[in-house]
This record gives C-alpha cells, sequence and structure tokens, in this order.
C-alpha cells in the first residue's frame, strides 16, 4: 500500500490543534486579530443549537432506555461524543497503576457538558511549591493572569458573588441564583459547624451579555448543551463566532499525528493529520504551532513526533514531557434528609449545577495532608430519568408512612409509588474536589507496542495516589458526615468510608482534571515550556491546554485553561508584531 | 404553542421565558443564513450519533423475551405498581416494553432477567401445579410475599428476592420516567421558567 501525502498549498499564520476550552480560545483570539487560522478538529461538528444534536429539554422517555449510560457515560442526553473508552482508540496502564481517560470528539471537545464550575485560582495556588515546601511554584504569578481572568469573565460571561474570601478572587460576576431548599439547608448546617457555604461560580447566563447569546432558562441541562447558548461550550461561545470573522479554517474529522519540524532550522512547519473518514494523509502548513488536544493529547502529539533533531520527541530535550501528570482529588457521600420528606412540589430545576458551593476554608498547616479542597452539593426535586426509584428496599423499611405505620423493606404495590413520592427531592450529595501533588512518577508515556486505528502509537498511563490525597479524602469523609449530621440526617447506602477503600478517593482520571503533563517553568532542563506556554526548544510551538500547568489548585481547571490560552495567544500576537515569531 | 416552537423561539431571542411566549423577532445575530439553514434541517438524528442511532434501530427491531415471559413480566409489573387513586398501572405506563427493550440494551441482565423468570415459573409449578400466568392472583401473592421482603425473606427465597428486586427497580425506573409517572410524582420542571428562589410558603414552612 503506498500512502500518498496531501500537502494543503496554503500556508496559515497559525494551526491549532483541537477545539475544546484551549483551542476554541485560540482561534477566537487569534481570528479576531486578523491571523489566519486554521482549527483542526478530530471530532465532528456541533453546534447545541441545531436541532440534530439538541437533546435539551428531552423527556426520558424519549430515550429507550430512558437516558442510562450504555453508550454515553454520562448518559443517552449528555451532550459528549466519546467516553472513558473510545472505539479504536485504546491507552494502556501500567500494571499495579491505575488512569481513566475521558475523551468527547467533537467540536468544543469536552467544553460541550462539562459542569460550568468556573473557578479562578487563588495567588497562593501559582506558588504552592515556596509556600508548603512541598511541589513547584508556577513561572507567573495571580498578577500575571488577573487581567485574563478579568477578559475571560467578561467575554464568556460568569455569575458569582463578591466574597472577599481568601485565595477564592472574586471575579466580574453576573448576579447568582437564590438558593434551592437544600441548598439553604447545607449552608445553614454547615454554618453552625463553621464551614463556609457561598454562591457558586458558574459561567451561565443569568443576564443577556450580547446580541448573540441568550439568557438562562433554568432547565438545569447545561450537560446536554445550551440552544440559547446561555452557558459556555467552546463550540458555541467561541469557535462559531470565530468563524464569522472569516479568518478561521476549520476542519473536522482531521486527527493530527504529529507537528512536522524543518530539520534546518528546528522549527516547526505544521502538522500531519488523517482525514478520520477518508484515512487520507494531509500536511497542514503553518508559521505557528499551537496544541491544544488536551494535557495528554498534547503530550502525545509532542513525544510522537521523533525526528533525527528531537530524538526524545518535540520540544523535550528536559525529557519531562508526560510526567507529573496529575488529577484532582474526587470523594463523595450521599444524604438522606428526613424533614425533606413529602415536600410541597415546585419547579426546582434551577440552573444546570450547584447554586452554592464550599471553597478551601481551613490552614493545611494544621492538617495532615498538604492541599485543599472544595465541596459541591447536589440534591433537589430533579427530573426522573434511568435509574430513579431504584434500590427502594434499602430506604422504604426506614420511615413510618402516612398512616404512620412501619413496612417491611421492599413489597410491592401502592406502598411503592408513596415511596417514591416521599422520598422525591430528600436526599443531598456531597462532592469533595481537592488539589494533589504533582509527582514525578505519576505520569504517561508512548506505549511501545501499540498504536490506534490510525497507526498512532497510543498512551501508556503510570499513575498512583500519594497519602497526601488519601488522607485528604479521608478529611472529606468526616466532613460530608459532620454536615449531613448537622442537617440531622443519615448516610445513604452501605459504603463506610476506611483506609481500605480509600476513603471512597476517586481512581486517577476519573474527576476529569487532568494536567501537567508539558510543564511549563523556568528552568529549560526542567520544564517544556516557558512562562508563555511557548516551547523552549522551537519557538513556534505553543501549548494552551492544561498540559502546561505546574500544578492545578483545588480550583477546576478550565477557567484557568480559558485564561491562560488568551494570554498566550495575545503573546504570539505580540511576537508576530514585533517579528519575533 | 408546541414545544419545539417554544424552543425555537428561545434559541432565537436572549431574555427566556417571556419573549419565548410573545414570540418575538427573532436575533439577527443567531438568524444567519448558515445557522438558520441548518436550523430549518429536519435531522432524523435527533440528538443521537449516527452509530448510536443504529444500535437502537437495531435492537428496537430485535426481540428477546417470549410471549410467555411477556406475560408473567407484565403480570409482576401490575403487581408491583398496581392502578390506584393516583396513577395507572406499570403495565399501563408501558414498562413491559420498556424491560424487554432493557434486556437487549444490557446484556449482562439477561440471565437475572430470563433466570429468574425461570425461577418463578419453577416455583409456581411445585407449588401449585401450573406455570405464574395460570395460577389465581392470590396463589400468585402467595409467592410474591415470600419474595418481595429481602431483610424476611428464607434462605431458600433468596435467589427469588434478588430476581424480585430487579423487577421492583426496573419497574420503578420505567414508570417514573414516563409521562404517568411524572403526573404521579408531581414533577414540574424540564420547562423554560425563570428561577426565583424557594416559594415564600416554602420558607416559611422551613424556618428561612
Ligand atoms: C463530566 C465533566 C464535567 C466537567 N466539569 C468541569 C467543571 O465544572 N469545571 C471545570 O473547570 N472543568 C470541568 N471539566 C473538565 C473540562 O471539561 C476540561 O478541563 C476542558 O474541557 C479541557 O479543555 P481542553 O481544551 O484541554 O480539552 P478538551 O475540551 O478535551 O478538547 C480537546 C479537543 O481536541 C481534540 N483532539 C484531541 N486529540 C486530537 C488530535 N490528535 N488531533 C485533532 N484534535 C484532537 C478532541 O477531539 C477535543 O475536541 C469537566 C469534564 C467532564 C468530562
Ligand atoms: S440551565 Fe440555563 S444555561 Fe444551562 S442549559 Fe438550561 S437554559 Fe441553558
Amino acid at each position: 500500500m503506498s500512502i500518498q501525502i496531501k500537502e494543503e498549498p496554503k500556508q496559515y499564520d497559525v494551526v491549532i490543534v483541537g477545539s475544546g476550552a484551549g483551542g476554541g480560545m485560540a482561534a477566537y483570539t487569534l481570528a479576531k486579530a486578523g491571523a489566519k487560522v486554521c482549527l483542526l478538529e478530530a471530532g465532528g461538528y456541533y453546534d447545541p443549537a441545531d436541532p440534530q444534536y439538541v437533546t435539551q429539554l428531552k423527556a426520558p422517555w424519549e430515550s429507550p432506555r430512558r437516558g442510562a449510560g450504555t453508550t454515553r457515560a454520562f448518559g443517552d442526553f449528555d451532550a459528549a461524543w466519546g467516553g472513558w473508552q473510545i472505539d479504536g482508540e485504546p491507552y494502556t496502564t501500567v500494571k499495579g497503576t491505575e488512569f481513566h481517560w475521558f475523551r468527547s470528539r467533537m467540536l468544543g471537545g469536552r467544553t460541550n457538558h462539562w459542569g460550568r464550575i468556573s473557578l479562578r485560582f487563588g495567588p497562593d495556588d501559582f506558588r504552592r511549591g515556596s509556600l508548603s515546601g512541598i511541589g513547584d511554584d508556577w513561572p507567573i504569578t495571580y498578577d500575571d493572569m488577573k487581567p485574563y481572568y478579568d477578559k475571560v469573565d467578561r467575554l464568556i460571561g460568569i455569575f458569582g458573588s463578591v466574597e472577599n474570601f481568601p485565595n477564592e478572587p472574586d471575579g466580574i460576576f453576573l448576579p447568582p441564583p437564590k438558593p434551592r431548599l437544600h441548598e439553604l439547608m447545607i449552608q445553614k448546617a454547615a454554618k453552625g459547624i463553621g464551614i463556609p457555604v457561598i454562591p457558586s461560580r458558574l459561567s451561565i447566563l443569568t443576564q443577556k451579555i450580547n446580541d448573540e447569546r441568550g439568557v438562562c432558562f433554568y432547565c438545569h441541562q447545561c450537560n446536554r448543551g445550551c440552544v440559547a447558548y446561555a452557558d459556555f461550550s467552546s463550540s458555541s461561545v467561541l469557535v462559531i463566532p470565530a468563524l464569522k470573522t472569516g479568518n478561521l479554517t476549520l476542519q473536522n474529522h482531521a486527527m493530527v499525528r504529529e507537528v512536522l519540524t524543518d530539520p534546518q532550522t528546528g522549527l516547526c512547519t505544521g502538522v500531519s493529520y488523517v482525514d478520520t473518514r477518508t484515512r487520507e494523509e494531509i500536511q497542514v502548513k503553518a508559521k505557528v504551532v499551537v496544541l491544544a488536544a488536551s494535557a495528554c493529547e498534547s503530550a502525545r502529539l509532542l513525544l510522537n513526533s521523533k525526528s533525527g533533531r528531537f530524538p526524545q520527541g518535540l520540544a523535550n530535550s528536559s525529557g519531562v514531557i508526560g510526567k507529573y501528570l496529575n488529577d484532582s482529588t474526587g470523594a463523595g457521600r450521599q444524604g438522606f434528609i428526613p424533614a425533606l420528606m413529602n415536600r410541597k412540589r415546585y419547579n426546582e430545576d434551577g440552573v444546570g449545577g450547584m447554586h452554592v458551593y464550599t471553597p478551601w476554608w481551613l490552614n493545611n498547616n494544621k492538617l495532615d495532608f498538604a492541599r485543599g479542597y472544595h465541596i459541591e452539593y447536589g440534591g433537589g426535586m430533579n427530573m426522573p430519568g434511568y435509574g430513579f426509584g431504584m434500590g427502594m428496599q434499602n430506604m422504604n423499611g426506614k420511615y413510618a408512612y402516612a398512616d404512620g405505620n412501619t413496612h417491611p423493606a421492599g413489597g410491592y404495590g401502592s406502598r411503592l409509588k408513596e415511596d417514591a413520592r416521599r422520598f422525591f427531592g430528600a436526599y443531598v450529595g456531597f462532592a469533595g474536589r481537592g488539589e494533589p501533588i504533582p509527582l514525578e512518577s505519576n505520569y504517561c508515556e508512548i506505549d511501545p507496542d501499540k498504536v490506534d486505528k490510525y497507526g498512532i502509537p497510543v498512551l501508556r498511563f503510570h499513575y498512583k495516589w500519594s497519602d497526601h490525597e488519601i488522607k485528604q479524602a479521608k478529611h472529606m469523609q468526616e466532613t460530608f458526615a459532620q454536615i449531613i449530621d448537622a442537617m440531622g440526617g443519615t448516610p445513604v447506602g452501605d459504603f463506610k468510608p476506611s483506609a481500605e477503600n480509600n476513603y471512597g478517593l476517586a481512581a486517577p482520571g476519573q474527576i476529569i482534571h487532568e494536567i501537567g503533563t508539558v510543564r511549563m517553568g523556568k528552568n529549560s532542563g526542567k520544564s517544556a515550556l516557558n512562562e508563555w506556554q511557548q516551547a523552549h526548544d522551537v519557538k513556534n510551538l505553543f501549548v494552551v491546554d492544561a498540559a502546561p500547568f505546574v500544578s492545578q489548585g483545588d480550583k477546576n481547571v478550565t477557567w484557568t485553561i480559558l485564561a491562560s490560552a488568551m494570554r498566550t495567544s495575545e503573546y504570539i500576537i505580540d511576537q508576530v508584531k514585533a517579528n519575533k515569531l | 404553542m408546541k414545544r419545539r416552537d417554544v424552543l425555537k423561539n428561545i434559541a432565537l431571542t436572549s431574555v427566556g421565558v417571556a419573549t419565548a411566549a410573545t414570540g418575538a423577532k427573532a436575533d439577527p445575530a443567531l438568524n444567519e443564513e448558515e445557522l438558520s439553514a441548518k436550523k430549518k434541517k429536519k435531522s432524523p438524528l435527533a440528538g443521537r450519533t449516527q452509530a448510536e442511532a443504529d444500535r437502537d434501530a437495531k435492537l428496537l427491531s430485535e426481540t428477546f423475551f417470549t410471549p410467555a415471559e411477556m406475560a408473567t413480566i407484565t403480570i409482576l409489573c401490575d403487581i408491583i405498581l398496581p392502578a390506584d387513586a393516583t396513577s395507572g398501572s406499570a403495565s399501563q405506563a408501558g414498562v413491559p416494553a420498556f424491560i424487554e427493550f432493557i434486556a437487549k440494551d444490557m446484556p449482562q441482565q439477561q440471565t437475572p432477567l430470563r433466570g429468574g423468570l425461570m425461577w418463578l415459573e419453577n416455583q409456581s409449578r411445585k407449588r401449585f401445579g401450573a406455570g405464574f400466568a395460570a395460577i389465581s392472583p392470590a396463589q400468585r401473592i402467595q409467592i410474591v410475599e415470600d419474595i418481595a421482603y429481602p431483610e424476611k425473606a428464607t434462605p431458600a427465597m433468596k435467589q427469588g428476592t434478588a430476581f424480585f428486586n430487579l423487577m421492583r427497580d426496573l419497574t420503578m425506573t420505567g414508570f417514573y420516567t414516563t409521562e404517568m409517572g411524572f403526573k404521579d410524582l408531581g414533577y414540574i420542571g424540564n420547562q423554560p421558567n425563570v428561577w426565583q428562589g424557594v416559594p415564600e410558603e416554602v420558607l416559611k414552612q422551613f424556618g428561612f
């Protein structure tokens, strides 16, 4: 078989790989500034307002499996084409270690169904190394990032409240939605035991910010994508507007295989991709290459871009690429609140996420683990879907019915309808999301034996939690139990947090905040990128997803991806203007 | 206004519910030729990927349970959720067809379901000399009483209890994910609205 490689004749100013948070922001910023940009996306086209993709406001009976997660990890109506496993695109793990890798293959990547929890890092999150003696500092500070966080707040829109809370900087906020009933109860109970609960910060429009986007109509379904463009998805808010400039060429179904370099100059000349429909190999030439394929995928691309001049992979003279992979910690618990039984019915959907949350409120100097976590809350009279009413035998024997009688657990008949009604909306959910310690020994690398269906060598993961994360999960569980208790409730289920089950600490990767695989730093012997997310070894190569991040705070990272991608894009524009690129 | 039209208007306006109801003029920014052309195109996929739509169609064209098994499933579903003063029965809500689909969609459920039905059939023959569908309603209840209460069931009935738990789970989910189930429950969301906080009387009730 002879593979013919097609070369696109045109040379772009910039080629961007991946259209998620980082790639979308780079495409938007660069195209708006007048650069001729080519955006390559492995997945198909997606527009949350296009009827062919819309799942918003669908009722469960519109899915034969009532929305179960058989073919989509988060259910039939979730706006993610992809999941933990993708046909023909495997990854492997080193024996005795664990990593789960969630990928979306679509315009906008994982920003179509993400939780919209949009937290800036605080000043301390950039200097954990020097503050605690564990881990490393970033090469930049909060002050470097603040103007970009502000711009992202204004451009995309975010609700929240000004709190002056330590290390939880306030942004430019739209009004937050009022708390739901269980959220008021959590707030009250937590306050009594010294745990703050403040309005959440989500990128959802509670007010109009421009003519291109609508306002939230409180359907609680942001993970399905919003026909009104009232929440942030890279597809609707960045890429589609960028296309309207006329400066952006979007190529879907373009799976980038490697970054191309000129052996003489050592500079990038473009990228080579496989058209996933025709399996044709196509080369795109550009003056600047920007990777935004998501943290692990960008590392994979660089490690796979080997040449005589770059034998360890591109931009990897330090050997650091793939190392320091880290994901948020996560642990959860559910509580049952008897006071909420037999509630009055009203439409409690609200926005597609919690209306309140708890930022990290303690001092680690007084604790046996090094980093903090925040708490996300769930609950309410939510729309039933697959799973509703299951496990009733674990609940219905414990509480008396309206007539004052108790019946043995399980059963059948009309009492089960009463069960469904009396327990509806009487549960609260707790999810801790915390900062892990980035370790050199947690990494992804190229699997020496395996390729995917396009012949691209795949990633192999090696990841183990340290004691810090396990102790943090223990603390989370203790906190959840205290709040449930203060609410007069009881924890749900047989789960007993213990050392044997790591206190319910989620396996690495499961929280889907993976970062750190193409580190930035001042020292080119220890990092791959400089403080502008520009390769130390190759000046026209940039990475704008979460791969460059030195650490992730206890803040979900997407708002920081957006701010730093904007910062790097503006730097690229300045460098081009100054003739330095 | 049909739901579809409400949606369309919301997509094209910026003040959510208020304008949706009045059908105000579309927002020019989203009215671009390309976008509106796309919106007009009716899609057969409606939120499914092609591969998912193909898989669903294939499953829907297949049959898993025999007519006799379906008859027993229907009887069981209606014992679990009978019609009463508040709402209809599980079979009126289409639960048996849902269970048929789940068996095809989640092959790991096939053995517990088919095997459980056989277990039940066997019990029925042993105790009453005929299959579950052929015995009297009172005789059926005698068997159900033995397997419906996991904490009280005798060791000999444990497998039957596991099967009944599974049937209860699927019947509950199958019922409450229908329009009839929504009405029974009093769920009134999944529609455009404006959230203005917890209603006053509820705040009062809970001491806020
Ligand atoms: C269920 C869920 C909830 C989440 N909730 C939150 C939250 O509330 N807050 C938060 O901050 N974060 C959240 N996240 C994480 C968030 O989605 C990610 O941080 C963010 O999307 C990462 O952006 P990215 O640009 O790095 O990558 P992605 O969004 O993953 O986009 C990468 C894109 O690149 C494409 N691509 C990959 N490889 C190639 C290639 N070789 N060639 C061409 N294209 C390629 C992919 O198809 C994809 O479209 C959540 C994630 C999930 C799954
Ligand atoms: S909750 Fe609001 S922003 Fe989210 S999808 Fe629904 S209408 Fe859109």
